[in-house]
């Protein structure tokens, strides 16, 4: 991480001036549960990718869903909404 | 220069310094006794008096809302209100200082309830005595006519950048009648340029205000915050002294009145100054060596006038018009014994409270006041606060 900003340095009113920036914070680093895909499962209905309150699920044409865990802070509404039963939630601390 | 004196109400006298200040937006909700600002701006932009828009809200949390949005948007706004409309934008208040936006409000200064009253005291003006704005406490009509005009000038300074609040006390200043000399449009003007933000929302530069910090940024944007409103005292100097060159009349932020080589000295921020200075004058003439500082400039606190002012004096009684239920002393009070504590001549600092809730202090009033402060000082039981003049 950068060396973080003095109080003389830290922009006016704390103004971003630089669009889009939230992305540079990786928000994954709060997660203690982890979803998983069960691929068998899935039927590729985009219900997780329509409920996930980050972009945390991503689309591919090849590879279906998957899960950005840079970003995915281990909410768990995935793996509840899920009609299949396709996502499960794992610890993290259990690997 | 001779200048025409005109009769006023002082809250039209507020209303045609922000029409000369030539605003762009002025979202207020009407609350007595700030409700006559209200009228009289909402007519001048009716009858196309005044180019500003005027935005009819439903309540002083939407009020300041829309100041914050219109200012970030670059807008010159103003907005006025009282009491319970304070307390119900104080949420905003601080928002609109952490984002550094220059609006300009006047504040008619009204007990909050309960019990329900709609008379003037300072507790609202000091239930948001740490939301970062700067703060004015002005004695009469001309004053809210100058620091009004002034406060746009200060706040869009790009050495300020901070909200700056006007108090009026309510009815004993809203609400009276006073010559007050005016200035020309063209001086308005020339005083106060069309306000140029260097930051605002605009979709060519497009920035995010008031984002999120995480506990390693706060510190350091509630640390520049400080300091930068402590900074702007410099530039309050220095558009006081173009104010006087240009105008005539001068300003500090505390005007003293025979203190000199007074022994005791009476320290009110707001109108009731008035008739302490005359109460002063009345205890010279029975040889009581008293003087007066009447308090203007609250926020930021100006320690070093407060010294200067006070140091020599062997007591000051100090008059709130608030209370700090259960504290240990008037607001004021407090800080002015807060800025001895470390000195190594300091005087007693005696705390009365009174005048709550438009409760008149009359000029026996003052003298008993300075009379009991020495009593209790000749006794060695000088309180830390009193309520002045309540039944037992």
């Amino acid at each position: 991480m950068a060396e973080l900003p003095s109080w003389r340095t830290i922009n006016h009113a704390c103004i971003v001036f630089q669009p889009g920036n939230a992305s540079e914070y990786l928000t994954g680093d709060w997660r203690s549960r982890r979803p998983e895909l069960d691929k068998e499962k899935c039927v590729r209905c985009g219900r997780c990718w329509m409920y996930c309150p980050e972009p945390a699920i991503l689309w591919d044409e090849v590879g279906g869903y998957t899960f950005d865990y840079r970003y995915c802070k281990g909410c768990g509404i995935c793996a509840r909404e899920c009609p299949y039963d396709a996502i499960s939630m794992v610890e993290e601390c259990e690997e | 220069m001779s200048r025409d004196r005109v009769s006023l109400e002082i809250c039209e006298a507020c209303a045609e310094a922000v029409r000369l200040a030539d605003v762009d937006v002025v979202a207020a909700y009407p609350i007595t006794p700030q409700t006559h600002i209200a009228e009289v701006l909402s007519e001048m932009a009716a009858d196309g008096k005044m180019e500003a828009e005027y935005v009819n809200v439903e309540s002083e949390h939407s009020a300041m809302s829309v100041c914050i949005g219109a200012s970030a948007a670059g807008a010159r706004t103003f907005t006025a209100t009282s009491a319970q409309g304070l307390a119900l934008m104080s949420e905003m208040l601080y928002i609109a200082s952490g984002l550094r936006l220059p609006i300009v409000m006047a504040l008619v200064t009204r007990t909050l309830s309960a019990p329900l009253s709609i008379w003037g005291d300072h507790s609202d003006a000091m239930s948001v005595r740490d939301c970062g704005w700067i703060t004015l406490f002005a004695e009469n009509g001309q004053e809210v006519f100058d620091f009004t005009l002034q406060g746009f000038r200060i706040a869009e300074d790009e050495r300020v950048w901070f909200p700056f609040m006007v108090c009026l006390d309510g009815f004993h200043l809203s609400h009276v009648i006073e010559p007050v000399e005016l200035i020309e449009e063209e001086e308005a003007r020339e005083f106060l340029p069309t306000y140029k933000p260097k930051y605002r929302l605009h979709p060519d530069q497009p920035v995010s205000m008031g984002c999120f910090a995480m506990p390693d940024y706060f510190s350091e944007i509630k640390k520049r915050q400080d300091e930068e409103l402590k900074a702007s005292y410099d530039v309050i100097i220095e558009v006081w002294r173009e104010w006087e060159s240009r105008f005539g009349r001068s300003y500090s932020p505390i005007v003293a009145h025979r203190t000199e080589d007074a022994e005791v000295v009476v320290l009110i921020a707001g109108g009731y100054a008035g008739t302490a200075r005359l109460a002063v004058d009345e205890m010279r003439e029975k040889g009581l060596k008293v003087g007066l500082a009447s308090l203007k400039l609250w926020r930021p606190f100006p320690l070093e006038d407060i010294r200067k002012t006070l140091g020599h004096a062997r007591l000051v009684v100090v008059v709130d018009r608030a209370l700090s239920v259960g504290g240990a002393g008037g607001p004021i009070a407090g800080e002015v014994r807060s800025a001895f504590f470390h000195e190594e001549k300091s005087p007693v600092v005696a705390s009365f409270v009174a005048g709550i809730s438009g409760r008149d202090v009359l000029r026996s009033d003052f003298e008993a006041m300075v009379r009991k402060a020495f009593e209790y000082l000749d006794k060695g039981d000088l309180p830390y606060y009193e309520m002045f003049g309540v039944r037992e």
